[in-house]
C-alpha cells in the first residue's frame, strides 16, 4: 500500500475519531453519549498543552501524559502528527486540495513555495511559552486541538441541534458563538488562498513539532542531486518545505506526497541527509525570537495590571464549580470548551469580555441561557476538564458532605435579591419562585411575610355580615382577590386579626369565616384590602450560587435575583460574610 | 478608437432577429415569474400581532364512570407502595374498571427535580413502575410517562429513577421537546390564555393517571396531585406564581384524570418542594388513590398536618367543579396493611 494511502487512512481515522469524541461529549442516556468515553484523549496528546502548562504551573496533570506519545513520535520520525493525526490539519489539507485540484501544476508549485511568513509561528511559539512562564496560558487560543474542539463543540454541534435536535434533547445555546464560527470559517477559507495556511504560518503546535524534529534519525530527502527539476513534488507539498531543493526538515508535515509522486523515485525516507541539502528550520532571526520572548514576558504582567484577577474582578464572571482561583485558573485553562459541551444545563459559556482579554473563551456561567441552574448533584465540568483548571470534584466535595462536611459546599457565588425589580418587593405581587426552587436544605432563600395595602383598595363599609362586607369607594381592582393572598384590614383596628378574602364581585367582598370579627364593622368604617407578601431574603451563609433562582425568576429580562461571584469558594478574598 | 469607429463596431455586432426574440422571451418569462411570485405572496394586511395557529381549549376528559358499588377513593396505610396500590385499586373495582384493552395510558409523574428518589421530591419510581405494570397487565397498548421538569429533563428523569423504571416496565418516556407544546386557552380561564401546554404528550392518549408525592410548598401551601399538573405547562410559567391558587384551579380543569395516585408513604414536611435532606421527610405510611384529584389532595393535606384554609386552591378547584374538597363525601375505603 502506498504511504500516501496509509496517510489518508490515518487522517480519516483520526478525523472520524475526533468527531466521534465530540459527539460522545453529548449529555444523554444513549450508548454513544457521555458514558466514560475518552473524550479528552486527543487533547491529552498535545505536547504544547503539556509543555505550556508545565511552564505555567510547574506540574504535569496526569491526562497530559499521553502527549509523551506524540513527543516521542516526533522526535524520532518528524512531524508525523501534522501529516497523519491532526484533525485540523486533515481538514485544512482537504480544503486546500479541493481548491487546488484543477489548477495548473505551475500554479500549484507557486502556491507551495516557501514564504518568509512561515517563521511567524515560531515567534508565536516563543511568545506563548514566555507568557506561560509568567502564568498566563494563551496557547489554547491558537493550538489547533483545543481550537477545533471549541469550534465543533460550540458552533457545529449546536447548529446540528438548533432545529430539531439531533445530538442533544434540546437546542443548545452559546453566547458569542459567532466569533468562534468566524474563526473556524476563516481558518478553513484561508486554504483557498494558500493551502494549509494555518499550518504553515500560525500553528504553534506545528512549530513545536518542527523544533522537536531537530534530531530525527530518519527524514525525507533526495537520494541524488541529479534531479530534473520537474517540481512534481513541489506541486503536492503540504508543508511548502522545498523537497526538490534544500529541504527544510522542520517544515516538512510528513504528507509523503513527494515520496509517492517523484517520477524517478529519487525521494526517500532515510537516515542519509538529503542530496539536495537540508536545513532543520527556516531562517529564524534572533531578533524575532528575542522579541517574541520579550513580548511574551511582558504580556502576562501587563494583562494583570488591570487587577481583574484580584480587586477589580468582574462580579459577573462566575466560574464552574471546582474552578481554581482566577490566577491559577488562567494558568491552566486551554479554552477547549469541553466543560461547555458537557454541562447538562448548558449554562457554561465561552467568555467574550467577562474575563478580560486574558480570559477570552474561558468558561463563565450564564444563568439566563440554558435549562436550569447548576444542578447540585452534577460534577460533569470538572470531570471533563483536561487540565484541571476546573478540579474534578466528587459529589460529596461539591455538596460539602462526608469528608468535606467541615469545608462546606462549593459556592460559585451568591445570589442577591434586587429589591427594585422583585415582584413581592416592588410590585406587591406574591411570587417566591426563587424560594421554591432553592435546592439547598434548609433553603438559602427564606421569606418574611408582610401585608401591604393595595392600590385603590380602601373602602367604606356600607354593610357588614359575618362572612361578607359591602364596600363603597373602591377603585377598579384587577388583583385576584379570591386567590387566598388578599386580606381585609380595619384601619381603626390595625391589631385585630386580618380577615382573608374568599371572593369578590362588584362591591361585595366574601370573607373566610375564621377568625371572625372582634366587633362587627360599623357602617362608614374605613377598611383596606391588603395583600400578603412573602418577601424573599438570601441567607448568604447557605447560598451556594447555583443560580436555580436566577434561572427561574419570572422577571425574565434583568432578573430580580442574580448570582454574582461574591462569596465564591475558589477565591478566599471574595468572601462576603463571616 | 474614435466615435465613428465605435458606431461601426456596434452595427457589425447588431442583434439578429432570432437573438432578439430569444432575449425578449427570456425577459418576459423572468418578469412574469417575478409577477407571479409577487401576486402569490401578496399580503395586503400585514402581520397579525401574534401567532394565529390553532388554539386548544383543554387536554381532555379521561375520567371513567365509577363501576357500580365500587368506591371512588381508597386510603391505604402501609409501607409497601406496590402492595398498597394493589389493594387501593382493587377497592375501587380493580384496574379493569379504569383501563380497557388497547388503551394508551399517559402517566403524569412529578420529575421536577434532578434529585434521587430517597429525597422524596419526585414521584417514587417503584410506585410509578407498579402503576405502569398494572396498566399493561390490564391490556393497555402503550404506557407513556412524562413531565416538563424544572431542571434539565435528561438529568431529572435519570436521577429520579423514572427513566430506568420506564425502561424496565416497557413504558415509553416522553421527554418534552419544543415541538410538543401548543397554545391553549381554557374556556373561562383568566390565566391560561394562549399559553403553551404539553399537548404533544397527549396524542392518541385515552387514559391519564397522575402519580405524585405529598410535599410542602411555601407559596401554594402544598404540592400534590393538582399542583403536579403545573408540569404540563410550558413557557415562562413561573409568572403564574403571582396567583398560584388561581393557576392551580385552572389546571384542575385542564385535564380530568382517570385515576390519581397520591403517595404519602414519605411526605415532605419542610423545605418543599425541593427538599434536599432526609430530615425534611416524615413517614406518613399512606397511599391515596382516587378518581377525584381534588379529594385526593384534600385527604393528602391531613398527612401534611394542614387544613383547607392553608391551601386555598383546593376549595377553589371544588368551586370550579373539578372535584370534592370535602373528600369524606366520597366515603373513602380505608384499608390498613400495617405500617
Amino acid at each position: 500500500m502506498p504511504i500516501v494511502t496509509v496517510r489518508r487512512i490515518s487522517q480519516g481515522f483520526f478525523l472520524v475519531l475526533f468527531f466521534w469524541l465530540c459527539l460522545a461529549a453529548t449529555v444523554g442516556g444513549q450508548w454513544w453519549q457521555m458514558r466514560g468515553w475518552p473524550i479528552n484523549w486527543i487533547l491529552g496528546l498535545d505536547p504544547l498543552t503539556a509543555g505550556a502548562t508545565m511552564a505555567s504551573t510547574g506540574t504535569l496533570y496526569a491526562p497530559l501524559l499521553w502527549s509523551v506519545a506524540a513527543l516521542v513520535l516526533t522526535v524520532v520520525l518528524g512531524r508525523i502528527f501534522c501529516g497523519f493525526v491532526c484533525p485540523l490539519g486533515a481538514l485544512n489539507q482537504a480544503f486546500g486540495w479541493a481548491s487546488q485540484r484543477y489548477r495548473k501544476p505551475a500554479d500549484k508549485v507557486l502556491a507551495n513555495r516557501p514564504r518568509p511568513a512561515r517563521v511567524v509561528k515560531y515567534y508565536l511559539l516563543i511568545f506563548l511559552f514566555a507568557c506561560a512562564l509568567t502564568g498566563t496560558l494563551l496557547t489554547g487560543i491558537f493550538d489547533p486541538l483545543p481550537l477545533l474542539h471549541r469550534s465543533i463543540n460550540l458552533t457545529l454541534a449546536p447548529i446540528l441541534d438548533s432545529g430539531s435536535p439531533v445530538l442533544s434533547l434540546k437546542p443548545r445555546h452559546y453566547a458569542s458563538a459567532w466569533l468562534l464560527g468566524g474563526v473556524l470559517v476563516s481558518i478553513l477559507s484561508l486554504n483557498l488562498v494558500i493551502p494549509r495556511f494555518f499550518c504553515r504560518f500560525v500553528c504553534p503546535l506545528g512549530a513545536l513539532f518542527g523544533v522537536l524534529s531537530r534530531f530525527t534519525p530518519w527524514r525525507i530527502g533526495k537520494s541524488t542531486d541529479l534531479c530534473g527539476e520537474c517540481t512534481v513534488c513541489e506541486a503536492q507539498c503540504e508543508g511548502a518545505c522545498s523537497p526538490s531543493g534544500r529541504i527544510v526538515t522542520g517544515e516538512c508535515l510528513m504528507c509523503c506526497n513527494c515520496l509517492h509522486r517523484c517520477p524517478h523515485g529519487r525521494i526517500g525516507f532515510t537516515t542519509a541527509p538529503s542530496a539536495g541539502g537540508e536545513t532543520p528550520l527556516p531562517d529564524l532571526s534572533r531578533r524575532g525570537l528575542v522579541l517574541g520572548g520579550a513580548v511574551g514576558l511582558f504580556t502576562g504582567p501587563v494583562l494583570r495590571l488591570g487587577g481583574l484577577t484580584g480587586s477589580n474582578n468582574n462580579p459577573n464572571l462566575i466560574r464552574p464549580p471546582g474552578a481554581l482561583d482566577e490566577e491559577r485558573f488562567l494558568a491552566r485553562c486551554i479554552r477547549c470548551g469541553q466543560c461547555m459541551r458537557a454541562c447538562p444545563s448548558n449554562i457554561i459559556q465561552p467568555a467574550l469580555t467577562e474575563a478580560g482579554l486574558e480570559g477570552l473563551w474561558t468558561p463563565t456561567i450564564n444563568y439566563r441561557l440554558g435549562d436550569s441552574g447548576c444542578q447540585v448533584n452534577c460534577i460533569a465540568c470538572g470531570q471533563v476538564c483536561p487540565t484541571a483548571a476546573i478540579r474534578p470534584l466528587t459529589v460529596d466535595e461539591k455538596r460539602g458532605r462526608g469528608d468535606f462536611a467541615a469545608a462546606g459546599p462549593i459556592r460559585q457565588g451568591s445570589a442577591l435579591v434586587d429589591r427594585s425589580r422583585c415582584l413581592p418587593w416592588v410590585l406587591d405581587r406574591p411570587c417566591i419562585v426563587c424560594q421554591e426552587l432553592c435546592p439547598v436544605s434548609p433553603k438559602a432563600i427564606y421569606t418574611v411575610t408582610t401585608f401591604e395595602a393595595i392600590r385603590d383598595g380602601r373602602g367604606r363599609v356600607m354593610a357588614a355580615a359575618d362572612d361578607s362586607l359591602e364596600l363603597a369607594g373602591l377603585g377598579p381592582i384587577i388583583a385576584p382577590l379570591a386567590g387566598g393572598d388578599y386580606y381585609l384590614r380595619r384601619s381603626a383596628r390595625p391589631d385585630e386579626a386580618l380577615r382573608r378574602i374568599s371572593g369578590f364581585s362588584g362591591n361585595k367582598i366574601g370573607l373566610v369565616k375564621a377568625p371572625g370579627w372582634n366587633a362587627p364593622p360599623e357602617s362608614g368604617e374605613i377598611v383596606d384590602i391588603v395583600v400578603r407578601l412573602q418577601r424573599p431574603h438570601v441567607d448568604a451563609s447557605r447560598c451556594i450560587g447555583c443560580g436555580m433562582c436566577e434561572h427561574e425568576c419570572p422577571v425574565s429580562g434583568l432578573r430580580a435575583i442574580r448570582v454574582t461571584s461574591e462569596n465564591e469558594s475558589r477565591s478566599r478574598r471574595g468572601r462576603l460574610i463571616l | 478608437m474614435n466615435k465613428f469607429g465605435e458606431t461601426q463596431q456596434r452595427v457589425e455586432n447588431a442583434l439578429t432577429r432570432r437573438d432578439f426574440i430569444k432575449r425578449a422571451a427570456g425577459a418576459s418569462v423572468l418578469a412574469l415569474s417575478a409577477g407571479a411570485l409577487y401576486a402569490g405572496l401578496y399580503d395586503g394586511r400585514g402581520p397579525s400581532p401574534g401567532d394565529t395557529g390553532k388554539v386548544l381549549t383543554g387536554l381532555g376528559d379521561f375520567s371513567v364512570p365509577a363501576a357500580s358499588g365500587a368506591g371512588r377513593m381508597a386510603i391505604v396505610r402501609g409501607t409497601d407502595r406496590a402492595a398498597m396500590l394493589d389493594r387501593a385499586v382493587a377497592a375501587l373495582g380493580g384496574i379493569e374498571s379504569f383501563i380497557a384493552k388497547g388503551d394508551r395510558v399517559l402517566i403524569k409523574v412529578n420529575a421536577a427535580f434532578a434529585t434521587p428518589p430517597s429525597l422524596g421530591a419526585t414521584t417514587n419510581p417503584e410506585l410509578f413502575a407498579a402503576v405502569a405494570r398494572m396498566c399493561l397487565a390490564a391490556g393497555a397498548a402503550q404506557v407513556l410517562v412524562t413531565d416538563n421538569p424544572i431542571n434539565n429533563p435528561e438529568s431529572c428523569f435519570a436521577l429520579t429513577g423514572i427513566a430506568e423504571a420506564a425502561a424496565s416496565t416497557g413504558a415509553r418516556l416522553i421527554i418534552p421537546g419544543e415541538g410538543m407544546f401548543s397554545p391553549l386557552t381554557l374556556p373561562g380561564g383568566k390565566l391560561l390564555v394562549e399559553w403553551p401546554v404539553m399537548a404533544g404528550a397527549f396524542k392518541g392518549v385515552t387514559k391519564l393517571i397522575a402519580v405524585a408525592p405529598v410535599k410542602d410548598h411555601a407559596r401554594a401551601g402544598a404540592s400534590m396531585i393538582l399542583k403536579n399538573f403545573y408540569g404540563l405547562l410550558g413557557g415562562r410559567r413561573n409568572v403564574f406564581h403571582q396567583n398560584i391558587a388561581g393557576i392551580i384551579t385552572e389546571l384542575s380543569l385542564l385535564a380530568k384524570p382517570t385515576l390519581c395516585v397520591l403517595d404519602g408513604t414519605r411526605v415532605m414536611l419542610t423545605n418543599g418542594p425541593t427538599g434536599g435532606s432526609l430530615s425534611d421527610l416524615k413517614a406518613a405510611d399512606t397511599l391515596i388513590v382516587s378518581t377525584d384529584p381534588v379529594a385526593a389532595d384534600a385527604a393528602g393535606l391531613e398527612l401534611l398536618e394542614r387544613s383547607l384554609a392553608d391551601v386555598p386552591y383546593i376549595q377553589m378547584a371544588d368551586a370550579a367543579g373539578a372535584g370534592h374538597a370535602d373528600y369524606k363525601l366520597l366515603n373513602p375505603v380505608r384499608i390498613n396493611l400495617g405500617a
